[in-house]
């Protein structure tokens, strides 16, 4: 495990020396996006409109935050499961999206889409939603603030913690580690 | 007969709303630690030590545990000598539910139709089962279920024939199904017989049994403690990433059925197993 520390924007340069198995902090600017701000998004792409933000080198993390109590910038703010943003991901990753932070699997059309374009799935550990809310220094909705809890936010972080699952290579940490543990029974 | 105001019950569901979301129980806190412990895999104990550590800041910090503060599901018992009067139960729980994710800073997750999908704003309506039972009490349990792991459960009709290595194999299966989707180190849920709904509440309510109880009849604990071993050899690990522990405990719950059938269901829940009861 070799730790790193990573400042947005997240160039291709930069994704490429991100490694499956690394854990990283990063810092700066990230945009957050789960299911309908997606499908929005997409929407957008399809009709040729301006989105919302650059996703240049950016990176999106798929979470759907509680509320802030009054003087706190977010509530708790854990990754949501990814495989539902899958159909919705290679457009982004097209327009240049180098970065996605979630949890779970990913489909093959978006790991191809990765490997092709360059970017790096990171996963947040699921639920450890208190604990990644220090990390999150300020919390400002740009886009779609009638989906609630699903409106795009841009968020200012500092050393938030992930771990790199699938490289822009297509390694894919989900199914190299569980091999190790696999014990496998004989058939009776 | 005891007259219970269903005020009463209100006040009860807005505290166990946010009691629940913020603190998790001493039978997952011990359920981590032990395997903090057992844990072979470095990243995966490592997983383990941050989940007992954002449980804690959940709790000193008053925030929830997790984003997914879930849709609000009960399990209530009525006793048949209560007489609930200044209202309906159902509306003054539903009340209950709006107040606490109101006042706890509690995610609202919830859309008015599951197709039109317009958020209801206050995570309601409820899911909600009553039971008529003997006595004069209301016991009221309370499970908020996040969707990350509600989504990774399955049911399925097997044949009579299929026998208990039928279940297991569907249950096994549909753990490595879900990977690292649900936020293991998991729960699981399993209800057996009864017919396909009926197997379905007894999964769900499996999970609001406390964490290292077994069934009090001797063939389930058997299918529970072998089910459990399965699970953990699958390698899947805490969040997925490698280990022993992919689940914490498994909880199976069965129901009479008819000759011709063997329904089971699977509710899979994460490792943020929440859920709190209270007797009026």
């Amino acid at each position: 495990m070799t730790i790193k520390k990573i400042s947005t924007p997240l160039t291709k340069e930069k994704v490429k020396k991100l490694k499956a198995g690394d854990t990283v902090y990063i810092s700066g600017t990230i945009y957050t996006g789960r299911d309908a701000a997606h499908a929005r998004l997409v929407d957008a792409i399809h009709k040729g409109e301006e989105l919302p933000f650059d996703v240049r080198d950016a990176i999106i993390y798929y979470v759907g935050p509680t509320p802030a109590k009054p003087g706190k910038p977010i509530g708790s703010a854990g990754p949501t499961t990814s495989y539902r943003m899958d159909d919705l991901t290679v457009p982004l990753l097209n327009k240049g999206l180098t970065g996605m932070i979630g949890k779970g699997l990913r489909s093959q059309k978006v790991i191809e889409g990765m490997k092709k374009e360059g970017a790096v799935y990171f996963a947040a550990i699921g639920g450890a939603a208190a604990l990644i809310a220090n990390a999150i220094k300020k919390a400002q909705i740009i886009a779609y603030e009638d989906l609630g809890t699903e409106a795009i936010r841009k968020l200012e972080v500092e050393d938030f913690p992930v771990i790199v699952v699938i490289d822009h290579e297509g390694n894919n940490l989900y199914e190299t580690e569980r091999e190790k543990y696999e014990i496998l029974e004989e058939e009776k | 007969m005891r007259k219970i105001d269903v005020k009463e019950i209100e006040n009860a569901v807005r505290d166990l709303c946010i009691k629940a979301n913020l603190y998790l129980g001493e039978d997952v806190m011990n359920a981590f630690e032990a395997a903090e412990k057992k844990e072979t895999s470095p990243i995966g104990k490592e997983i383990i030590k941050i989940l007992i550590k954002n449980a804690e800041i959940a709790k000193n910090e008053e925030m929830p545990i997790c984003q997914d503060t879930g849709m609000a599901i009960f399990f209530v018992e009525v006793g048949q000598a209560v007489q609930l009067v200044g209202g309906s139960i159902t509306e003054a729980i539903n009340e209950g539910v709006r107040r606490g994710y109101k006042d706890g800073y509690l995610r609202k997750s919830v859309v008015k139709d599951p197709l039109i999908r317009e958020n209801t704003k206050d995570n309601t309506p409820a899911i909600i089962y009553y039971d008529i039972v003997p006595g004069e009490n209301v016991k009221i349990t309370f499970a908020p279920k996040g969707f990350g792991s509600e989504n990774m459960s399955r049911t399925k009709m097997l044949k009579p024939s299929d026998g208990v290595k039928g279940v297991i194999d569907f249950v096994t299966n549909t753990v490595m199904d879900a990977g690292p989707n649900p936020c293991p180190p998991i729960v699981v849920g399993v209800g057996i017989g009864g017919t396909i709904d009926k197997a379905a509440v007894l999964a769900k309510k499996a999970l609001t049994r406390p964490i290292g109880s077994y069934n009090e009849k001797e063939h389930l604990r058997d299918i529970e403690k072998i089910l459990l071993k399965k699970i953990n050899n699958l390698g899947i690990g805490p969040q997925g990433l490698g280990g022993n522990t992919t689940a914490l405990a498994v909880h199976v719950e069965s129901y009479p059925t008819h000759i011709a059938g063997l329904p089971v269901a699977v509710n899979i829940n994460c490792h943020a197993a929440r859920h709190e009861e209270i007797i009026i």
